[in-house]
């Protein structure tokens, strides 16, 4: 799988993400600046990582989505073409249209950095064919503005299309407002675009990965991706 | 020749703005009598290159959609100053 990691002033996971790509799927991904205006040849999976792009000024990932690679990244998706942001790359991927909704200030108004837990709402996706339906996975959040809000419309068209790829839940994976850490709108931490090919999430699967230092529950969005990869070739 | 101009962003009405909540309570902890809701916002101050309003009011528009004011729980207010 060639992947991409696009770095933006202010990107700060993109060596954690760099890192869990080359360990668990074997091939190094490209470092590509947010001026350039094109992917390598090739690139099957384009990764905009965690960060304070532009120093979250204005609102988290306003600047960094109207950036010039990002005509390349919509192109690149357009195509059918597989997206994944992280965190702020969440953030970026709402404000630059590829994502329906957008991030707001978490609702208890702290930065939450500690683990927490996701229910995989499905296993039939590029993103999530790694895991089994309903399985619950531990990974870290680390974000201040992380809660997941659109118009009811489009968070009834994402339920009924079955975009939501990850919810917060408690260890047994079920629903609870104690565990929905950033208070968003049903419990949403991870959402795909209509065809399957964008997601966004805001929590570090990529932080998972190696077992000399905790668990690897991230393991299995990147090696999921790369299997998707190679059954595409 | 130059204008100015104020470009207001809030959020919608419906959108909950935790910030605003925060401000609101340590008024109510200051003692500030009277205060019933805050709801926080931005505003940018803009200077626009030539004395056409018409068309600096057009430009202040596509930057207020473009950039400015993220319409999906945010609306914007363009007015020319001086």
């Amino acid at each position: 799988m060639k992947s991409a990691v696009i770095v933006f002033p202010g990107s700060n996971r993109e060596g954690d993400v760099a890192r869990a790509l080359k360990l668990v799927t074997g091939s190094e991904p490209a470092h590509i600046w947010h001026a350039d205006t094109a992917l390598p040849a090739g690139t099957d999976l384009v990764v905009l990582p965690g960060g304070f792009s532009y120093g979250d000024y204005l609102r988290c990932g306003a600047i960094a989505g109207r950036a010039p690679i990002m005509d390349a990244v919509r192109a690149h998706a357009a195509r059918g073409g597989l997206v994944l942001g992280i965190c702020n790359g969440f953030q970026i991927l709402c404000e630059s249209g590829l994502l329906p909704g957008l991030l707001m200030r978490n609702a208890q108004l702290r930065f939450i950095c500690k683990d927490v837990f996701l229910r995989v709402e499905r296993s039939d996706t590029a993103f999530t064919r790694g895991y089994n339906a309903g399985q619950v996975i531990r990974v870290p959040v680390a974000h201040g503005e992380g809660n997941y809000a659109a118009d009811a419309e489009t968070i009834a068209r994402l339920e009924g299309e079955g975009r939501v790829l990850f919810r917060y839940t408690d260890p047994s994976g079920q629903l609870d407002p104690k565990w929905n850490v950033n208070g968003a709108i049903n419990a949403i931490a991870g959402i795909v675009n209509e065809g399957g090919n964008v997601l966004g999430l805001m929590p570090h699967p990529e932080n998972h990965v190696d077992p000399s230092i905790g668990p690897t529950d991230g393991r299995g969005l990147f090696a999921g991706l790369a299997e998707a990869v190679k059954r595409a070739a | 020749m130059a204008m100015k101009a104020r470009v207001t962003v809030t959020l919608k009405n419906g959108v909950l703005d935790p910030q605003g909540k925060a401000i609101e309570g340590a008024l109510k902890s200051l003692g500030v009598a009277g205060i019933t809701s805050v709801r926080q916002g931005k505003v940018f101050e803009i200077e626009v290159a030539g004395d056409d309003k018409a068309s600096a009011e057009a430009a202040l528009k596509q930057a207020a959609e473009k950039l400015l004011a993220n319409t999906v729980v945010e609306n914007y207010r363009i007015e020319l100053v001086g």
